[in-house]
């Protein structure tokens, strides 16, 4: 039952196969006894699921029943969800009861869709690795001694586990598409303004964008559709209309134009993943796709311009986090400064300061025209690259990672090393672009992406060219071992 | 030497908007504490800030009326910095793009003369917050009732040369306010208040000095003491030989002196940034037209009208445009009364605005209205009543005796003096009446009280009986 697809747990549900409760409690079984070894969530809410898995058994019974009626799923624990610890992996919100829903956890929650539980992430999603969490690390269900990356990793580990068909992830600079591809999965990141990001705790408010992390393309156009669109309560959601995802995934590729930039495929790319990709696009050349390859030469200034942005946003987006209202406060503070600095001091994680303090600098007098003005100017540019070859490709093919999986604690002590895991990754955030990460082969036993770059709200055409893939090949369908059969 | 003050002012208008700038709360005053902050104002988590549309429209309209550049695209920033009643760590602000940009502002001084001021910008922001230092014994409360609240912040050129110009400036900006809607101007809860640039450099100088800030100025008192005291403060730092620190200052009305609140070293690096959470706002010309077209005759417009087409003196179109509610209610007597606009003048701006005064009434609760007013006014220029008696009607009529034409006839105050009027009624009624008359003339003595009911028909009573008697009895003889 936990092998199959949102899309087969559907049918399933719908042919009265099993019910929501029944699936449900199986998979809060899984969590009981496999989560253990991965520490993919941070908080599971059994008695809200079984509650909600019985509402949904009637609706179905009723009749009032959409596709996603009954279908369970993880929320990454960035996600406010009403009545439930928020934490977004930190210290700083270890105590934080939300007393709201998110946008994306209202409208899943409306199509009926059963909440497991929270799921652990990367500190306030800054990293690449899922180390950076209050909540320990999370452990690659493909090797457990090596990262399920980062910053959705628990949602990605999650998934890949078969402990949840489908979980939430935001990605900022890769924090979707990284972690699904070293944990074997399809990663989504839609188009920035396609879904709310209200009530998804900001990091980068100009890059986050939420999104899926799921066994296979069809299952992400399910959920994305149910999840996309204008948001009163966001004003930089895209009013939009949201297209029906599932129904394109299957048209014809002939004749689809795939751009593969140069830049992607450098020394900085192991060459057995390298391998991979280029048999992926063989695979297209025989579904009537066209390979070009392109040159985009600003790509390589995306990592330095993104931890220009990213931090200077964070700085300001994290200073909320003051002890004074919610969230962590120091114990007996003697004044407010030391309240501010204690609780903040004693709140944050290592990497989530280091940021806070990057993103004060680049934004202070005297230096923002040289960093954050730049920065900004850089970013313009990569998004005019994009442009440029989308006048001449359909969609856009490359590595989602130079490497698979790294050992938990192999670059920890070089916050760079750690950076440029996601370089082919950036890009795509700050060009504001959706991208998707789907398994296209092994290196070393370990899962790696092929990562497509679609045009500005193109995402139906990336599910769709990502769904024929998955119709060849079956790397989406391996499991991670016998544990997890 | 002498000296020569330069002052810009920083003015903060509350817009009056019924929700916040950035969120659906109440904007109500003097509710129980943080019961009007939502999830939004308390910077919770997740919560995003939606622009209110509303007060994008009254930046608009300040913009227009002082013939400011309207900015087809502004951009909000933020302010960043810490302090337990700004909840989010940031002011949502605008910075390099304000809404509003580059006007100029008449402002008529105590002499009457006319002095132009350069408004440098006009930018829409949230409100704070309130500490509460007092209640708590060594604690600080929060009140987030205020957090999110719209303002308009005007800033002007540094083209006020005195006190007493900073406040003329001050009051011109809230007479504006207020008769475009956009403010309710009340300076006791803090809607309309503002910040004083003050320096001094030796006269004929063109460099400006070095200028101290003091803030929070929320009357416009205390904008002239808190200006005296400063420059004279400078200038007594500069006549011994020292420097003025540029720094921001407090204002003590208690003491009457200003003090230091903080130097410019120990002033905030805000680090403005644009919000990324919001869009620039992009103005459309079709929507500039139509505010445009909302707009009420502006407070400079009708005081020229008052003077050249209702002959009134400077100094009375100046008290009548004071508040739009005024000027309306003087317009309103002067309609009903049908002309004579300086007899109105001076009722409105005397007797009626003495007996607001006295009972501590705004224009808007007067207890005679204009109509009423203007009813007895009427009684004047007909006669009915002098000038004189006129007061005491009105008087009467404040005490609630009704209007001015029951008391006159109550009191039998009404004067009649056109005999000829009278005699040519009589006339009209003999003529349409020859047959009783013939009898009348024939012996029919009894048929007098006829003639006599007929005339006071014909004056609706307002002719004087005794008078129709003698004029009556001699007409009929013949």
């Amino acid at each position: 039952m936990h092998k199959k697809t949102v899309a087969e747990i559907s049918r399933s549900l719908q042919a009265r196969e099993f019910s929501s409760v029944e699936i449900t409690r199986h998979l809060l079984s899984r969590i009981d006894s496999l989560d253990k070894n991965l520490n993919s969530f941070i908080t599971v809410t059994a008695d809200f699921a079984l509650a909600a898995a019985a509402a949904a058994d009637k609706r179905i019974a009723s009749g009032d029943a959409g596709p996603l009626t009954g279908v369970p799923i993880a929320h990454k624990d960035i996600f406010c969800t009403d009545g439930v610890r928020t934490s977004c992996g930190s210290r700083m919100l270890d105590n934080f009861v939300s007393p709201y829903d998110a946008t994306v956890v209202a409208r899943l929650k409306d199509a009926g869709m059963v909440m497991l539980g929270k799921t652990n992430m990367d500190e306030f999603a800054m990293g690449s690795s899922n180390e950076t969490s209050f909540y320990g690390p999370v452990h690659n269900p493909w090797d457990l001694n090596t990262v399920p990356g980062g910053s959705s990793g628990g949602s990605a580990a999650a998934v890949a586990a078969r402990l949840a068909p489908v979980a939430t992830g935001t990605d900022t600079g890769g924090s979707i598409r990284q972690p699904a591809a070293l944990a074997g999965i399809t990663g989504v990141k839609p188009t920035y303004g396609r879904v709310s990001r209200y009530g998804m705790i900001a990091f980068a408010s100009s890059l986050d964008q939420a999104g899926t992390l799921t066994q296979n393309a069809e299952d992400a156009a399910l959920v994305l559709e149910a999840m996309s669109g204008f948001d009163k309560h966001d004003s930089t959601s895209s009013p939009a209309a949201v297209p029906s995802y599932h129904g394109s995934l299957n048209e014809s590729l002939e004749g689809l134009r795939v751009g593969v930039p140069q830049e992607f495929l450098d020394e900085g790319l192991d060459p057995q993943n390298r391998a991979a990709v280029e048999a992926a696009l063989e695979v297209y050349r025989s579904l009537g796709a066209t390979i070009h390859p392109v040159s985009m030469p600003s790509l390589a200034l995306s990592v330095p311009t993104y931890y220009v942005v990213a931090p200077a946003e964070a700085s300001s987006n994290l200073s909320r986090f003051d002890g004074v209202r919610f969230g962590y406060r120091c114990e007996s503070p003697v004044d407010l400064v030391d309240m501010y600095k204690r609780s903040r001091g004693e709140g944050f994680g290592e990497e989530v300061k280091r940021r806070i303090m990057t993103g004060t600098y680049v934004l202070s007098a005297g230096y923002y025209d040289a960093y954050y003005l730049q920065a900004q100017k850089v970013r313009q540019l990569i998004a005019e690259d994009f442009t440029r070859v989308f006048k001449e490709v359909d969609v856009l093919m490359g590595p989602t990672t130079p490497e698979p999986a790294f050992e938990l604690g192999a670059k920890t002590a070089d916050p760079i090393t750690m950076y440029l895991n996601d370089i082919y990754t950036i890009g795509v955030n700050l060009a504001g672009l959706p991208g998707v990460s789907i398994p296209c082969g092994f290196v070393n036993d370990l899962p790696v992406g092929l990562q497509l770059i679609g045009s500005h709200f193109s995402e139906a055409k990336l599910l769709n060219v990502a769904h024929r893939y998955q119709q060849e090949t079956d790397w989406h369908q391996r499991l991670p071992g016998s544990d997890y059969e | 030497m002498e000296w020569e003050t330069v002052i810009g002012l920083e003015i903060h208008a509350q817009l009056n908007t019924l929700s916040k700038i950035f969120s659906g709360a109440s904007t109500a005053y003097g509710a129980e504490p943080n019961s009007q902050a939502c999830l939004v104002d308390l910077g919770y988590p997740g919560q995003l800030p939606v622009l209110n549309a509303q007060a994008v429209a009254k930046a608009v309209k300040f913009g227009l009326a002082t013939g400011s550049k309207v900015a087809r695209r502004s951009v909000f920033a933020r302010k960043n910095y810490f302090y337990p009643d700004l909840p989010k760590g940031y002011q949502i602000s605008q910075f390099e793009l304000p809404i509003v940009e580059t006007g100029k502002l008449e402002v008529v001084l105590e002499d009457g003369s006319i002095k132009i001021v350069g408004l440098t910008r006009a930018h829409l922001e949230e409100d704070a917050g309130k500490s509460l230092h007092e209640d708590f014994a060594g604690m600080t409360g929060i009140d987030l009732n205020r957090a999110g609240t719209p303002l308009l912040e005007i800033v002007s050129e540094p083209e006020m040369y005195n006190a007493k110009e900073a406040v003329a400036y001050m009051k011109t900006i809230h007479t504006l306010v207020r008769y475009l809607d956009i403010s309710d101007g009340n300076m006791a809860e803090g809607s309309f208040r503002c910040d004083a640039n003050v320096s001094v450099r030796p006269k004929g100088s063109d460099k400006l000095g070095t200028r101290s800030e003091i803030k929070n100025l929320n009357s416009f008192r205390f904008v002239e003491r808190a200006i005296n005291f400063e420059v004279e403060r400078q200038i007594d730092i500069l006549e011994s030989g020292g420097k003025v620190v540029q720094e921001t200052r407090l204002y003590d009305s208690v003491k009457d002196e200003t003090r230091s609140m903080r130097s410019k070293e120990e002033a905030n690096d805000y680090r403005y940034f644009p919000d990324p959470d919001l869009l620039p706002v992009v103005l459309e010309e079709s929507y500039i037209e139509d505010i445009a077209k909302t707009l009420p005759e502006l407070p400079g417009q009708k005081r020229k009208r008052f003077i050249d087409e209702h002959g009134l003196s400077a100094y009375d179109a100046g008290v009548l445009t004071a508040s739009r509610e005024l000027g309306d209610y003087y317009e309103h007597v002067v309609e009903r009364l049908g002309g004579d606009p300086k007899l109105a003048a001076n009722w409105v701006s005397g007797e009626l605005a003495g007996a607001l005064n006295k009972a501590g009434l705004d224009i808007t609760e007067s207890v005679v209205g204009p109509e009423a007013l203007a009813d007895m006014l009427g009684r004047i220029v007909d006669n009915t009543i002098s000038g004189k008696i006129a007061k005491d009607v009105f008087e009467a009529m404040w005490s609630g005796e009704g209007t001015a034409d029951e008391i006159i006839e109550a009191r039998g105050l009404k004067q009649i003096t056109d005999s000829s009027a009278i005699k040519a009624v009589i006339d009209q009624v003999m003529e349409a009446n020859l047959g009783q008359l013939a009898d009348y003339r024939s012996g029919k003595d009894k048929l007098f009280g006829f003639f006599v009911g007929q005339v006071m028909k014909a004056t609706q009573g307002k002719a004087n009986p005794a008078q129709v008697n003698d004029v009556l009895r001699k007409k009929l003889a013949g």
